[in-house]
């Protein structure tokens, strides 16, 4: 059976963003970029990327498509799964399918995985890590009627079977399902490879295809805002109120015992 | 019927903590809503873990006692869900920001055709709905969903919420369902990641150390200072991500969630998705170099200093304090 896997990355406001320089807008409900920051591709989707082509390293045959839903800039994420290694890219442009819940934007990918057609893999990151849901990747298997396995740490294809490691916090648990599946991977993975300047410059040259929700025949309330089943209804930055006593002393030592002895005062050691 | 169904996770019948804090938020949701909280539990245990629910505020109980459900497996736990979704037909469906709960969650609301919030701090009624408050971008934001579709569905982070305090005296009905619990999916290997001593989650003290300590040795001294204080090591992703230590020590938003009543913070910087894991703690205590560190902005107490010639002081002034 050749392999023909779906990678699923996200444009997303760099995570490593200061606080300091962190702001929203509260009245349109959405996050007001950084200036000089410039976004990036989803973390944990950078690493599902990896996982495919490790796959297809190991096995010496496969296709990768990597596949976004986002504005025109997104095309930069789908360049950036080519460059390190991706075969093909799909975006997904239409203001019809922005602004939606993972379920809204699930409905939407599966559509264009089912238009790919003949797709055995599907990799996402754990979660997106602008509003870290979590849910896209499991949300996809769903609809498709597909088994998943979420939050791994390392994938294998053998046969008609994939295999990965869940991350369980206190133990790793191997589990196998059949193709065709979905699995979700974490940063425990390993780093996704950097793209080198020939291949960035042979990505740059590549076709992206670009699909409409007409083109995936979705209907308007089937996506983005209105095909979403959760509402948004306020996005707010919380207050913290910083009262921190900096501890004195001429040298480290000193500042040492004088924690130490605060601490003690206050009970907590 | 309608009411809140929450998914009671136990360990051979003993409620995770987190479990009795859910309950507590879903009898004070119930109690403003004019609905029952209805309890589910699986697998061996179950029917003991039920009647621990309802003394934790559930009104009464469903559970699936089949030793198939012991272990997780989203489709047999799904399917569990779900009959359990059909005897109730719930209006909110609550459940743990666990392992369990990040799978089971977005499976669940998925086939009963309706969202889910995950990982929420904050459930309220407003207008007869839902508000389910999330932290978002890493924790720098916060967003607040209602739900379109029914039931709202959302998954809790620990030790956002407070348990009651179990009363042995209430009283419920507790009923067996039954439920296909075959599985596309096959566990073929489990490695247990070894923790000596006390649990993270568990402990009283935390000592943490991030990417300011310089190499894996660092830790040496911290799980001396811990063991001092009777408390557990943590760490910062960027650590557990160089290698110094194991991933089951990582705390924050994608590790764990710890409340111990003193945190200290070592060579770290504060990023909000470290935060995130520490939300719940009052006495943090920060030891960083850098003055503007932001972690500092959330501690009680700081020390701008180098970590190498403070600690060794430190570890010695805790010995001598202790002793
Ligand atoms: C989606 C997502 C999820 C994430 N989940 C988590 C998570 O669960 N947990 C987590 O921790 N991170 C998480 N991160 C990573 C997080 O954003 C930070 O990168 C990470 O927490 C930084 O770790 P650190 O503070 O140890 O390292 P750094 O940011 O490198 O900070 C090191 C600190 O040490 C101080 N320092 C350096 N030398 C010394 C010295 N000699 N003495 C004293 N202080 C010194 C520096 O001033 C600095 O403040 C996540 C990121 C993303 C995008």
């Amino acid at each position: 059976m050749a392999l023909n896997i779906v990678c699923c990355v996200k444009q997303v406001p760099d995570p490593e963003t200061p606080a300091s320089a962190f702001r929203v807008d509260e009245g349109a409900k959405k996050v007001v970029p950084a200036p000089g920051i410039a976004p990036v591709i989803s973390q944990f989707d950078a690493i599902a990327v990896e996982a495919a082509l490790r796959i297809k390293d190991a096995k010496g045959e496969g296709k990768i498509t990597v596949l976004s839903l986002g504005p025109d800039s997104a095309r930069d994420v789908i360049k950036h799964g080519l460059a390190m290694g991706a075969d093909e890219g799909v975006l997904l442009n239409d203001q019809a399918l922005f602004d939606g819940d993972p379920f809204a934007t699930a409905t939407a990918l599966t559509a264009a995985i089912k238009k790919i057609g003949d797709v055995n893999l599907v990799l996402c990151g754990r979660q997106a890590v602008d509003w870290d849901f979590g849910v896209t990747g499991l949300a996809i298997a769903e609809i498709l009627g597909w088994p998943a396995i979420s939050i791994t740490k390392s994938v294998t294809v053998t046969d008609g079977t994939v295999r990965a490691e869940r991350v369980l916090g206190d133990a790793f648990e191997t589990v196998e399902v059949p193709l065709p599946a979905v699995v979700t991977v974490s940063n425990e993975l390993g780093e996704p490879r950097y793209p080198k300047l020939p291949q960035i410059m042979a990505a740059a040259r590549k076709q992206v295809t670009v699909w409409t929700a007409a083109d995936l025949g979705l209907s308007p309330d089937q996506a983005g805002r209105s095909g979403s089943r959760l509402n948004l209804e306020r996005l707010f930055i919380p207050q913290v109120k910083s009262q921190c006593e900096f501890i004195e002393g001429d040298t480290p030592e000193e500042m040492a015992k004088n924690l130490a002895r605060k601490l003690r005062e206050a009970k907590l050691i | 019927m309608s009411g809140i169904l929450v998914l009671a996770e136990h360990k051979n019948g003993e409620l995770i903590g987190l479990s009795t804090e859910i309950l507590g938020a879903a009898r004070r949701l119930a109690d403003q809503l004019g609905e029952k909280v209805v309890a589910l539990s699986l697998g061996s245990g179950a029917g003991e873990a039920a009647r621990k629910a309802i003394t934790y505020g559930a009104d009464s109980a469903l559970t699936v006692e089949n030793p198939a459900l012991d272990e997780y497996s989203g489709d047999a736990w799904v399917a569990a869900l779900l009959a359990a979704h059909k005897e109730v037909e719930p209006s909110i469906v609550l459940m743990g920001q666990t392992m369990v709960g990040r799978d089971l969650a977005p499976r669940y609301a998925v086939r009963a055709g309706t969202g889910v919030a995950m990982d929420c701090i904050d459930l309220s009624i407003e207008g007869g709905k839902l508000v389910m408050t999330r932290p978002v971008f890493g924790g720098n934001a916060h967003a607040s969903y209602t739900s379109k579709t029914s039931p709202a569905v959302a998954t809790v982070r620990a030790k956002s919420q407070e348990p009651l305090e179990p009363d042995p005296s209430r009283s419920g009905e507790v009923k067996a369902i039954s439920v296909d619990v075959s599985s596309r999916s096959k566990v073929v290997g489990r490695e247990e990641v070894k923790a000596e001593g006390i649990r993270l989650e568990d402990a009283k003290v935390v000592v943490s150390g991030g990417r300011g300590l310089g190499g894996p040795e660092g830790f040496e001294q911290l799980h001396q200072l811990a063991e001092v204080l009777g408390g557990a090591v943590g760490a910062s992703r960027a650590v557990v991500d160089l290698g110094w230590v194991p991933v089951s020590l990582q705390v924050g938003l994608t590790g764990k969630v710890v409340t111990p009543d003193l945190y200290i913070a070592v060579g770290i910087s504060g990023a909000s998705q470290h935060v995130a894991g520490i939300t719940g703690v009052k006495n943090v205590v920060a030891i960083n170099k850098d003055k503007d560190a932001d972690i500092f902005k959330i501690s009680r107490y700081g020390a701008v200093v180098d970590w190498k010639p403070f600690m060794a002081a430190f570890l010695e002034e805790c010995k001598r304090l202790k002793a």
